[in-house]
């Protein structure tokens, strides 16, 4: 199968290590190079920052379910599968990440879109002064139901990369470890780490001979390329989508509730934002978003990207905002009436 | 939704291409350049599905460049046309057929100026003018009625401003969607030259996505 024999899946089996994943994890093995097996960093996944210093230290996160084996992904491993399923957090303090073995497909509605948007989520990013702000919703629906209202849309691909994720989320999530791998690859090869163009054009190189397959993935690459000077031109923002597409640009917004939340952003966005406007401004188009589209809701993340790496926002709830915003909105009423009489 | 037009004259062809990537009812891009430069006095464009054009232009594109890295000259504007239409034509019954609308300009030294109209079906056609897309319908009879061999004025802007663009009620005005500006480039005997960017009257531009 074509995907097999790009992840190598099949020589996974054979390999020893990957046998002893979780409970084997701590020491003689040099655990640098292995993806997901990176835990000392767990504990402050909060807020991480990248201590890079020199251009080659490339620092791989191990988002909450990449604590595990990959096997994980739908593949069983008839030796230790017993191991697996039960805690699959035992490390993370932090509750909010479910993650179900066979993870459903977040697209498929199941009424008639009136045009073909079946990308069921609201994720967007933009460029400013302060370097690059992503954020996403965090529910994924199934055929009409919310399959996981908490998950994780935002995908950290290395220390100076993030990528925001729309479609298919098992297809997205393979794909991101598959773009880590090979940049890391690259990294290693040649010594330094590939541009974010580099990076957008090598996704759409590889989602290529998937175009026309239920291949679904739509992601923005948000990166930043070089040291602290500013030396490179400003495409640190890339869209590359499964069909094809790959673009480059200032704002972004994916998924089926991207054009509330360009109105929005396209009213607000410009170069001169200061970080906390962004951030803001960012939260507030998702937040519009999930009010009108089924398929967004719940959480939202926020992911910043500068010189020194991105740092995450903790996860907000919208609900707690939109009953605030209507406390405040009742407050104006009562006000407004009082006025009159 | 997309547009691509080219004109022939005496000793130069223009083209010109529409600046929007769109994505079902969205604009994601209101910048995007659709010409693939393939030598020195060579332009493509290409307009179609999404991820085909600007893999199947960019594959063409190393292609000639290898050609002339391994032979050290440059292919001409028709042995470029007619090999790029052997690819597509070559891909169209396979697994994987490139849908993509192309128009090829160029200059030759012994032959002239050329523009080369391509389709989807790769049926190859050498043409003094042509256009692709929605907006071809509205354009086609304008330059039917004023094109004159000889006489395409040296201008551009006046070329642009007899029949199509910036004369109201332009023909694009017509169109439902909204192009709000156009990259125009000219081909001539010194090669390829970058015009400013047409921004028809009427037409409505986003405001600039922020940059440094």
């Amino acid at each position: 199968m074509a995907l097999q024999d790009l992840c190598g899946f099949k020589d996974s089996f054979l390999n020893s290590r990957w046998n002893f994943p979780a409970s084997h994890r701590m020491a003689q093995e040099d655990t640098s190079m292995l993806f997901g097996k990176r835990t000392r960093d767990i504990s402050s996944r909060g807020l991480s920052w990248s201590n890079s210093e020199s251009p080659l230290h490339l620092y791989i996160p191990a988002a909450e379910y990449l604590s595990e084996s990959p096997i994980q992904f739908g593949q069983i491993n008839p030796n230790t599968a017993p191991y697996h399923i039960t805690p699959l957090h035992q490390d993370s303090t932090l509750p909010f990440l479910s993650f179900p073995p066979g993870f459903p497909p977040s697209s498929s509605p199941s009424v008639p879109l009136p045009f073909p948007m079946s990308h069921g989520t609201t994720t967007l990013a933009f460029m400013f002064q302060g370097g690059v702000i992503a954020a996403a919703d965090t529910r994924s629906s199934c055929n009409g139901l919310v399959a996981c209202p908490a998950s994780q849309k935002i995908l950290p691909v290395h220390s100076h990369l993030v990528g925001t994720t729309s479609g298919t989320s098992a297809d997205c999530a393979l794909w991101k470890r598959i773009l880590a791998r090979e940049l890391r690859l690259y990294q290693l090869r040649h010594g330094r780490r590939l541009s974010t163009a580099g990076a957008a054009k090598l996704l759409a190189h590889m989602l290529h001979p998937f175009k026309g397959t239920e291949l679904c993935v739509a992601a923005t690459l948000c990166g930043w390329d070089g040291g602290e000077v500013e030396t490179c031109p400003l495409d640190r923002l890339y869209y590359v989508c499964s069909d094809g597409t790959r673009l480059q640009g200032a704002l972004f917004s994916v998924g089926s509730g991207s054009p509330y939340a360009y109105s929005v952003l396209d009213g607000g966005v410009r170069w001169g934002l200061t970080v906390e406007e962004a951030i803001s401004l960012a939260r507030e188009a998702v937040y519009r978003a999930t009010h009108r589209d089924a398929y967004s809701g719940n959480c939202v993340d926020v992911y910043h990207i500068t010189s020194h790496g991105w740092t995450r926002r903790d996860r907000e709830e919208l609900r707690e905002e939109r009953l605030w915003r209507k406390v405040g909105q009742n407050l104006v009423l009562n006000l407004h009436l009082s006025c009159f009489l | 939704m997309e547009y691509l037009i080219g004109i022939q004259g005496q000793d130069f062809v223009l083209v010109a291409a529409d600046n929007i990537a769109a994505n079902s009812i969205i604009q994601m891009k209101q910048d995007q350049d659709k010409m693939f430069k393939l030598s020195d006095k060579i332009l493509l464009l290409c307009v179609g599905e999404a991820g085909d054009t600007v893999q199947f232009a960019e594959y063409i594109q190393k292609n000639i460049q290898l050609y002339k890295m391994r032979n050290g000259y440059e292919l001409s504007p028709k042995a470029a046309a007619n090999f790029t239409r052997k690819n597509l034509a070559d891909y169209l019954r396979s697994r994987t057929p490139y849908h993509v609308n192309l128009l090829l300009a160029g200059f030759d030294e012994t032959d002239g100026p050329g523009l080369y109209y391509m389709d989807h079906l790769s049926a190859l056609a050498k043409a003094p003018f042509a256009a692709h897309g929605y907006g071809a319908y509205l354009t086609l009879s304008i330059l039917d009625r004023y094109y004159r061999p000889g006489g395409i004025p040296r201008s551009p802007s006046r070329l642009f401003t007899i029949p199509l663009f910036y004369c109201p009620p332009s023909p694009l005005s017509r169109f439902i969607l909204n192009l709000p500006s156009f990259t125009v480039r000219l081909i001539d005997t010194e090669g390829i030259h970058d015009l400013e960017k047409l921004m028809p009257v009427g037409a409505k531009l986003l405001a600039p996505a922020p940059s440094s």
